[in-house]
């Protein structure tokens, strides 16, 4: 397991492995959004949260075609199937290993980015809580849905708009609790419940993600 | 006959129609698609009748 | 005699050739009348005016449009454990029907929302709650379109619809907490006696009832259509080898 995790951040920080390519993006999504509403600061300040969490979920979003589709060109999901490994543990992992080459950058990124869509000084703390809690259940979210189109040629579309929907409760709980956090409201709720989604995510997509994955494979 | 819609009538009658015609695509697709897939089998089904035992 | 015996294609065929009939013609029969009279025979609502006579389609289109999904997760289920194939093109057959349900729902609604809540769309959670649903739709018709072996299509669209269902679920929660509603509560619920008058009450349950049987009917035909289309391509697969 460890191997395979290791394996998987190596491929990805080596050149072409599409590293940093989410956080650019996030970046320059970040970047056009003055310039589509206009560089109000009070407005830039009250659609900020919601801003950088879109900008981190389509991010996410972006990379999730990577996620199994080498793996399932050159074979090394066939042998995965086959190995002792669990394919269950084997997908958690490759999830795992997407969120820290996507989700826990775009984390560490988001508040800087903050910055310039002035995000009230108490949003920051809590921004990078709510992502913190809610880039895991992105990440698993998009490893089931890209084992769902693997097999499909041209699927990066697809995946797209079958992922987005699964996105909806993550996204209205991360960006509502950073949104109260950034005007000073009680952000517990909102909090608890994106921490359950992400953990719930965690425990039963993998299930959800293998079997799909047998599926095309088999 | 005409039920006096009063000044919501544009409303309530594009409602209906809108609806009626999307049932009646939905219908129409159904049946055609149905159609040319029964005929299909038929199709199929004596080509085979003709080669004999498959 | 079990209702598994309906598995098979050919019992599944003959009784649904059986049903048809009466399903098609009860639907009209519902539908014509339920809406006619509706449409012709209730009075004005003393607030809403005319527009109550929406009612009378969007109330039946949004409770298809739910339970079409309801049905297509039971057949999804009955699919993986069981894999009967009838099953699996069940709920293909009805993706699409459930697709236009929730169409005419957002439509009719938005129809009516215009003059009586001064807008066409508001980000109500009933109203979010729908839209994701046409989303969730759109994801599971395009997932069929887009796998080519039948089995494995019919396998992924299962998983898909299960875990959509729960996705759809927490997101019906999710708006409820996001947002406040505008509106209206359940026209229908089994505790509450009736949250409508008599006058309305009666040809909307005709109503539901004619759409419900539509369903039934669409279902059962489209179902047919896809069975056709199997044993279509297995026959041109056996003869390809033959000839």
């Amino acid at each position: 397991m460890i191997a395979l995790l290791i394996r998987d951040l190596r491929l990805a920080f080596r050149a072409g492995g599409g590293f940093g390519l989410g956080l650019a993006f996030f970046l320059i999504l970040v970047v056009l959004v003055p310039f589509s509403v206009g560089p109000q600061s009070a407005l830039l300040s009250s659609i900020a949260p919601g801003v950088l969490w879109l900008g981190a979920l389509l991010a996410c979003l972006l990379s999730l075609d990577r996620l199994l589709a080498l793996d399932f060109e050159d074979g090394t999901l066939d042998v995965l199937a086959s190995a002792p490994l669990p394919l269950e543990a084997a997908l958690a992992v490759k999830g795992f290993a997407h969120w820290i080459t996507t989700g826990l950058p775009l984390v560490i990124a988001a508040p800087f980015l903050g910055v310039l869509l002035n995000l009230p000084p108490e949003g920051f703390g809590w921004l990078v809580i709510s992502l913190m809690l809610g880039t895991p259940a992105l990440s698993m979210i998009g490893c089931f849905g890209a084992a769902l189109t693997v097999g499909i040629k041209r699927g990066g579309l697809l995946m797209s708009l079958l992922v987005l929907p699964l996105y909806v409760p993550t996204l209205i709980f991360g960006a509502e609790a950073a949104r109260r956090g950034a005007i000073g409201m009680d952000v517990e709720t909102p909090l608890f419940l994106l921490a359950g989604i992400s953990l719930g995510s965690l425990a039963l997509l993998p299930f959800a993600a293998a079997a799909a994955l047998r599926m095309t494979i088999r | 006959m005409m039920p006096d819609l009063g000044k919501y009538a544009t409303e309530v009658l594009s409602a209906y129609g809108i609806t009626l015609g999307l049932m009646a695509v939905l219908l129409v697709l159904s049946t055609q698609r149905g159609r040319k897939a029964r005929t299909a089998l038929r199709r199929a089904e004596e080509e085979t009748a003709r080669h004999g035992k498959v | 005699m079990s209702i598994w015996k309906y598995a098979n294609p050919v019992k599944f065929l003959a009784l649904s050739a059986r049903v048809q009939p009466f399903a098609w013609a009860a639907a009209a029969i519902g539908i014509i009348v339920g809406l006619g009279w509706g449409f012709f025979a209730t009075p004005d609502d003393f607030r809403q005016g005319s527009t109550i006579k929406i009612i009378y389609i969007h109330v039946p289109a949004a409770w298809i449009a739910i339970n079409a999904w309801i049905m297509m997760l039971i057949a999804s289920l009955i699919w993986l454990v069981r894999r009967h194939h009838v099953s699996a093109l069940a709920a293909k057959a009805a993706a699409p029907v459930g697709l236009v349900m929730t169409v005419i729902g957002l439509v009719t609604g938005a129809v009516w929302g215009q003059p009586m809540w001064g807008t066409w769309w508001a980000w109500d959670p009933r109203l979010t709650s729908f839209l994701i649903l046409f989303l969730f739709y759109l994801g599971y018709i395009a997932l069929w379109e887009a796998v080519e072996d039948p089995d494995t299509a019919a396998d992924l669209t299962s998983v898909l619809c299960l875990v959509g269902s729960v996705f759809a679920l927490m997101s019906r929660y999710a708006v409820l907490f996001w947002s406040q509603g505008l509106h209206q509560g359940a026209t229908l619920s089994l505790d509450k006696e009736e949250n409508i008058s008599d006058v309305f009450w009666q040809p909307l349950v005709l109503s539901i009832a004619g759409f419900t049987l539509l369903f039934l009917a669409l279902v059962l035909y489209r179902t047919g259509t896809e069975i056709a289309l199997r044993r279509t391509r297995a026959l041109n697969v056996r003869l390809d080898k033959t000839t």
